[in-house]
């Protein structure tokens, strides 16, 4: 049975790979090769990754609330709680 | 439309030799329009929805290819032709495309195997030709040989699949090899780049378990105008449309 | 309020993994599903063309675009497996018609003249219905329809193109043109679904942010978008109403023969058996690489 392949693009060099998809294939060389010709046929890519679908361990929605709102209250992590004196140019 | 025929003018020399270059020309540009022909025919029928859109990729290059070599070799004709002129007004015995590339589809593993032996085969001609004095082919050279390096990966890669995949995938290989090797044998001379064909070809289906076929030379072989009714066949096709309307433009 | 139900009414995404009622999730299914059998079938009507393309360049658009629509129905069945269900499942109810594709596919390509008019009219009804669908509330058929949009962007224009050179081309061209817009050009008003009184999923599918505008709307929009097209190309559209109402701003046009659609839908249309049948060959004709395929991994012979 053909596996779900999940297809990533690096668009130019500098830049990471981004999830674009998915296909169909039996085994990893032809994911690859599928991914070439069905996710980059209009010069979207320099590189790509397949990753077997079923090899993905994903956060749940039910989690949501535990694992990310934690976050959301500690302001001191980004550079615009800081106050500094006009006198300083660049910080 | 003055006539396409390609017997040279009455006077030898300089015009003898672009005549010589442009049937050459016309080889390489008919293999490829017409590989690109058959392999569109898969368009809405292959084996899955990826490999549809792969066989499409592969046409769309052989057809890019073929356009760059007529609309050369239409410039060195004279007076001037078209790429249009070349691929729908010029008659079957014109054509100096390989048969092995006219031959009806038929399953898949044919159409692999034939894939096969026509990318190993453009590979060595196109990676030799790089290099060669005219500039303009050197070029188209370039740009074709990194294409069908893709084509000869990919039926290398399905090779291998269907070489050693189940019985009956084996046994089809087996059945297109026996049937289409004689008309790659047909292409192929003694040079080194024919050599190194034969051994990337051998050493692929090697790993594929697949049995080397015993050299037998099909004829004709295509190169001097000389087809089989396929080349008829896919003509009439091609031309169903434009034959319906002489001279109108699209 | 539950958290899909906020989601919906901030006009924000439901993604995979999210809860969400079992009817929503089923009439996306059956949507999605739908949207990428029509992609797929809709290969056949123009892909007879390639090979009788009649110059090298329309040979290579018309592939390309093709084989576009190849791509188009694999990112749908992507998007519709993250709901659960395997492709090889949909292909299946397709094959065995429990699964629908769009109408117009159901009718023939008769002439070349045909290729373009698909492109004009029927990618241009396409693109009328897909655009708002990229604002579509599940995020993976939003994501799909943004990249669809954009890769399609050129099929209309290459079918719009290809029809201009015919109806300024000879006299025997331009009656191509004009007979092929005559027989598509009904069905292509069809490909908006029943009027809005008897569209009975409608208001549902609206209230969860699938469906962003009714199928008169749309229908509307795209013969507004259309009739000065058709000016341009020098066509008549086979429609004797047709009249711009100063009042509405738009244009009047004819009844839309809706028992015409109702009977293609439920597989009388002149194509349908032809459609399904071409493509259970080709499914049935590939078991066999497939199965090569699947044991050529299964033994390990790939990394």
């Amino acid at each position: 049975m053909s596996v779900l392949w999940e297809v990533f693009v690096r668009p130019r060099r500098g830049l990471a790979h981004a999830h674009v998809g998915s296909l169909h294939a039996a085994d990893a060389e032809t994911a690859l090769r599928n991914a070439r010709d069905v996710y980059t046929r209009r010069s979207e890519g320099v590189s790509l990754w397949v990753v077997p679908a079923s090899m993905i361990t994903a956060s749940s929605p039910d989690e949501q609330d535990s694992f990310f709102e934690p976050a959301g209250d500690k302001v001191y992590r980004h550079p615009t709680f800081y106050e500094v004196p006009d006198a300083v140019d660049q910080m | 439309m003055p006539s396409t025929r390609c017997e040279d003018g009455p006077d030898a020399g300089t015009a003898g030799a672009a005549a010589s270059d442009r049937i050459y020309l016309l080889g390489l540009a008919d293999d490829a329009l017409i590989a690109s022909h058959r392999l569109s025919e898969w368009v809405a029928r292959a084996p899955d929805l990826e490999e549809d859109i792969a066989l499409a990729n592969i046409a769309l290059d052989l057809l890019g290819q073929a356009r760059m070599l007529l609309g050369y070799a239409g410039e060195l004709t004279d007076p001037v032709l078209t790429e249009d002129d070349l691929a729908y007004l010029r008659p079957a015995d014109e054509f100096r495309n390989a048969v092995l590339v006219e031959r009806p589809n038929g399953d898949f593993a044919v159409t692999i195997v034939r894939l096969l032996l026509l990318a190993a085969y453009q590979y060595e001609l196109y990676a030799g030709l790089r290099t060669a004095a005219d500039a303009r082919l050197a070029a188209i050279a370039a740009k074709s040989v990194k294409e069908v390096a893709y084509h000869r990966d990919h039926a290398r890669l399905w090779t291998l699949r269907l070489g050693s995949g189940t019985a009956e995938s084996r046994r089809r290989m087996e059945t297109a090899l026996a049937a289409e090797w004689p008309w790659f044998c047909a292409l192929l001379g003694d040079d080194r780049a024919d050599r190194s064909c034969r051994h990337w070809v051998a050493e692929v289906l090697g790993t594929a378990t697949l049995e080397l076929p015993e050299d037998r030379v099909a004829t004709p072989s295509g190169r001097d105008g000389v087809h089989t009714p396929d080349l008829d066949a896919i003509l009439a096709e091609m031309r169903e449309v434009t034959a319906a309307h002489p001279g109108a433009t699209w | 309020m539950t958290t899909f139900e906020q989601v919906i009414e901030d006009l924000g995404r439901v993604e995979p993994r999210d809860a969400m009622p079992d009817d929503y999730r089923a009439t996306l299914i059956r949507q999605i599903a739908q949207h990428a059998h029509s992609e797929i079938i809709g290969m056949q009507p123009e892909g007879a063309w390639i090979t009788r393309a009649p110059s090298l360049r329309r040979k290579a658009i018309l592939l390309a675009k093709v084989q576009d629509e190849a791509g188009h129905g694999l990112y749908l069945y992507a998007a519709a497996e993250t709901l659960g269900v395997d492709r090889a499942d949909l292909l299946d109810a397709l094959h065995t018609g429990r699964q629908k594709y769009s109408s117009i596919f159901n009718y023939p390509s008769l002439t070349w003249a045909d290729v373009g008019t698909i492109g004009w009219l029927v990618d241009g009804a396409a693109i009328v219905n897909q655009v708002p669908l990229c604002r579509c509330s599940y995020g993976p058929y939003a994501r799909a329809m943004v990249r669809i949009c954009k890769e399609e962007s050129f099929h209309q224009r290459q079918g719009f193109e290809s029809l201009h050179a015919l109806s300024h081309g000879t006299p025997e061209q331009h009656a191509m043109a004009q007979d092929a817009l005559d027989r598509w050009w009904w069905p292509a008003l069809m490909m908006f679904g029943p009027p809005d009184s008897a569209s009975p999923n409608s208001e549902r599918s609206t209230a969860w942010g699938i469906k962003r505008f009714s199928n008169d709307t749309l229908r509307q929009r795209f013969v507004d978008m259309t009739v000065p097209q058709a000016a341009v190309l020098g066509l008549r559209i086979p429609d004797d109403d047709l009249a711009w109402n100063e009042e509405r701003g738009s244009w009047d046009f004819g009844e839309v023969d809706f028992a015409e659609l109702a009977e293609v839908v439920a597989g009388r249309g002149p194509c349908n058996a032809e459609r399904i049948a071409h493509k259970v060959r080709a499914d049935a004709e590939g078991a066999w690489v497939r199965e090569a395929a699947d044991a050529y991994a299964a033994s390990g012979g790939a990394r």
